[in-house]
């Protein structure tokens, strides 16, 4: 039979006025926009005003969280795919760079190739067989997989084993490294201060805005849809097993950069640093924070990471009081502390035009001279007239 | 079932075709089976769908119809038989490589993505078609802005074109059921395809909802998309359809047009019941 050529639809032009989108500086997405560079440019200040050891340290860890909880909100957040083991892949690009600076001798900017090439195929390995499951079954394989990584870290060679490996050294660039520190003006930077503008400059700048945009563009769509009914998504002509691969593959390379930078930041890595607690910590930020929301995801990584600091006096009370916490903030909260779609109070939206009775409107079809009016959203208009004379 | 087999040619009705000659056959079902343990939802359905046409799918409850859809669709996998569409083999084929060889579907219960606004839906039915990648997305190219920037317009014009008249930002929870109907028709437009499938657009819409639906599915069909659709409403079947396939208990029991089908006993013995209308 022969293939009938019919060229495809085009889309008609749009013939309806629509209100302006809100502009100003109350417009939701610049507010947004203002309020994440005002946190950006104090985050930024901030080792002038306080850099002792702890304070930079801590938030640097806080830092490396956001980048974490990011890569897991692609994951769980925007695709929809429970994963329990996703410190697994922060083990991988950990052991990755890790290895491959003590042993091998390279820089750390030189492992990163490898950690993204470790990172795909982890996310290949795990995610290939088990995306065609749905998820009960994949939150189980998810949490084996992060316990064999944990376990093959502690008992192979070339991880160290138990000890795990240590003097992970800083990053370098082109022979000029973090540990020489710099003068700029005649104030010095150390080298912990120099990383935690790298983690902020890169981590933040680079981790976050790129996943919230992900969000927004055609695959950010797709993951969407595959998260609110894979079956309709498939009718989309999209590819649910691809989508979600996708997802897994941005969550491993994402969850090894920060790997990456946690190996450095503590210059010693561990099997214990990799258990299934801290796979529920994150999980529990982007939960908590809001899934697939990048302020929620923000807030929820700063309260998971920042929290036990807080609660330090309370030692080993800290995690039952965690759990309250979470309990409380699931009660009055249950779609995260900043829902996706969420939008402060106090801004302008878009104003609302009543949805008009149909009956209003000029039935659309039936008059075949409809093209080329322009309907106001709520006046009827001359050309139908015969059409609502009919009913 | 294979006597009743006499896909007369369409009588090309007032206003149809707006482009292509009519008459090539763009689905050509064959045969096909599907059962469920041992019931047979579908036992041995074949019918052809020509360009240009509008064809009704009816039988009472249960009588298979949804089922034949999904088969057609991708989203059952048929025991037997086969599926041509536009040339090529798409039996057993994923529902979304179908989609994007131009056969689109709605839902009987509608199913949009609760979590999204309308505009996102009905872009989501674009996915295939944008020219944008993941690096696109989140540089920011010129590439990704044009993209998306063309996307917005083309979904604002399908929601136009079936006659949506709400803010298109609002949650299409927010919307009324009519309208809901409407955005999923707008979002399998969407897809750009050149067969549509309507499982039940008329269920749940008022009156004057289904004058508005005749009339848009007409003007869909102008476009030169072929219509298959389920429906119960004899009143939309009758006044819409070239053609009517009348399935029961998985099996075609009829075929013809309107007329024929209104006055053929069998169809009346097991779809109208015996009394004449």
């Amino acid at each position: 039979m022969a293939r009938v050529t019919i060229p495809r639809l085009q889309a008609p032009k749009p013939f309806i006025q629509r209100p302006a989108p809100v502009s100003g500086l109350l417009a939701p997405d610049r507010f947004m926009k203002i309020v994440g560079a005002v946190l950006f440019i104090a985050a930024a200040v901030l080792p002038f005003v306080t850099a002792t050891p702890y304070i930079i340290s801590i938030l640097t860890s806080a830092m490396i969280y956001i980048v974490l909880a990011m890569g897991l909100n692609v994951v769980v957040g925007y695709a929809g795919l429970l994963d329990l083991g996703y410190i697994a892949f922060m083990a991988v690009g950990a052991y990755t760079s890790g290895i491959l600076t003590t042993q091998f001798g390279l820089s750390m900017l030189e492992t990163i190739p490898f950690v993204i090439i470790a990172c795909i195929i982890a996310g290949v390995v795990i995610g290939g067989p088990t995306l065609r499951l749905r998820s009960d079954y994949l939150a189980i394989v998810t949490l084996g997989f992060g316990e064999i990584i944990r376990i093959t870290a502690n008992n192979l060679k070339i991880t160290g084993g138990p000890s795990g490996i240590h003097g992970i050294p800083t990053w370098s660039f082109f022979g000029w490294s973090f540990a020489d520190g710099l003068d700029i003006g005649g104030v010095h930077f150390s080298a912990k201060i120099l990383f935690y503008y790298f983690v902020l400059f890169v981590g933040i700048g680079v981790a976050v805005i790129a996943v919230s945009r992900l969000g927004k563009g055609k695959l950010g769509r797709a993951w969407k849809s595959v998260r609110d009914d894979e079956d309709v998504s498939e009718a989309m002509g999209i590819n649910g097993y691809v989508t979600k691969l996708a997802a897994y593959i941005i969550g491993a390379v994402w969850g090894g950069f920060a790997g990456t930078l946690m190996a450095s930041h503590l210059s010693a890595i561990s099997p214990n640093s990799f258990e299934f607690l801290y796979s529920a910590l994150v999980l529990m930020a982007v939960v908590l924070g809001g899934m697939g929301s990048t302020p929620g995801v923000i807030i929820g990584a700063l309260f998971v990471s920042l929290a036990p600091e807080f609660l330090r006096e309370f030692s080993e009370w800290r995690f039952l009081l965690f759990g309250v916490l979470l309990v409380v903030a699931m009660i009055f909260r249950p779609k995260g502390i900043w829902p996706a779609n969420a939008v402060l109070p106090f801004l302008k939206k878009r104003e609302i035009p009543e949805i008009p009775p149909t009956a209003a409107v000029g039935v659309v079809g039936v008059d075949a001279s409809y093209e080329g009016e322009t309907v106001g959203p709520a006046t009827p208009t001359g050309g139908a007239n015969d059409e609502e004379g009919a009913r | 079932m294979s006597d009743t087999q006499t896909p007369a040619a369409p009588a090309a009705p007032a206003g149809s075709t707006a482009t292509g000659e009519a008459g090539r056959v763009l689905l050509e079902v064959t045969d096909l089976a599907v059962s469920f343990g041992g019931i047979k939802a579908v036992a041995g359905l074949s019918f052809t769908v020509r360009e240009g046409e509008i064809i009704s799918v009816i039988g009472p409850n249960g009588a298979g119809k949804t089922s034949a859809f999904n088969c057609i669709s991708g989203f059952y996998r048929p025991n037997e038989g086969s599926v041509v569409f536009d040339g090529e083999s798409v039996t057993r084929r994923k529902p979304s490589h179908i989609t994007k060889r131009g056969m689109a579907r709605t839902f009987q219960n509608v199913r949009l993505f609760s979590d999204m606004s309308v505009l996102e839906n009905v872009k989501t039915g674009m996915h295939s078609h944008l020219r944008q990648n993941a690096f696109d997305a989140m540089l920011h190219s010129p590439r990704y802005k044009r993209s998306e920037a063309q996307c917005t317009e083309d979904a604002r014009g399908w929601l136009d074109f079936v006659g949506f008249r709400a803010d298109d930002e609002l949650l299409v929870t927010q919307l009324p059921y009519g309208e809901q109907r409407r955005v999923e028709i707008a979002r399998a437009l969407a897809t750009q395809p050149k067969l549509l499938l309507l499982d039940e657009p008329g269920a749940g819409l008022n009156h004057n909802e289904k004058i508005e639906l005749m009339g848009l599915i007409r003007k869909i069909r102008d476009l030169g998309v072929s219509i298959v659709l389920i429906e119960h409403d004899m009143g939309l079947v009758m006044e819409i359809s070239e053609r009517i396939v009348v399935l029961n208990y998985g099996k075609e029991i009829a075929e013809g047009t309107p007329e024929e089908i209104k006055t053929n006993p069998v169809v009346i013995a097991a779809y109208l019941g015996e009394e004449e209308e």
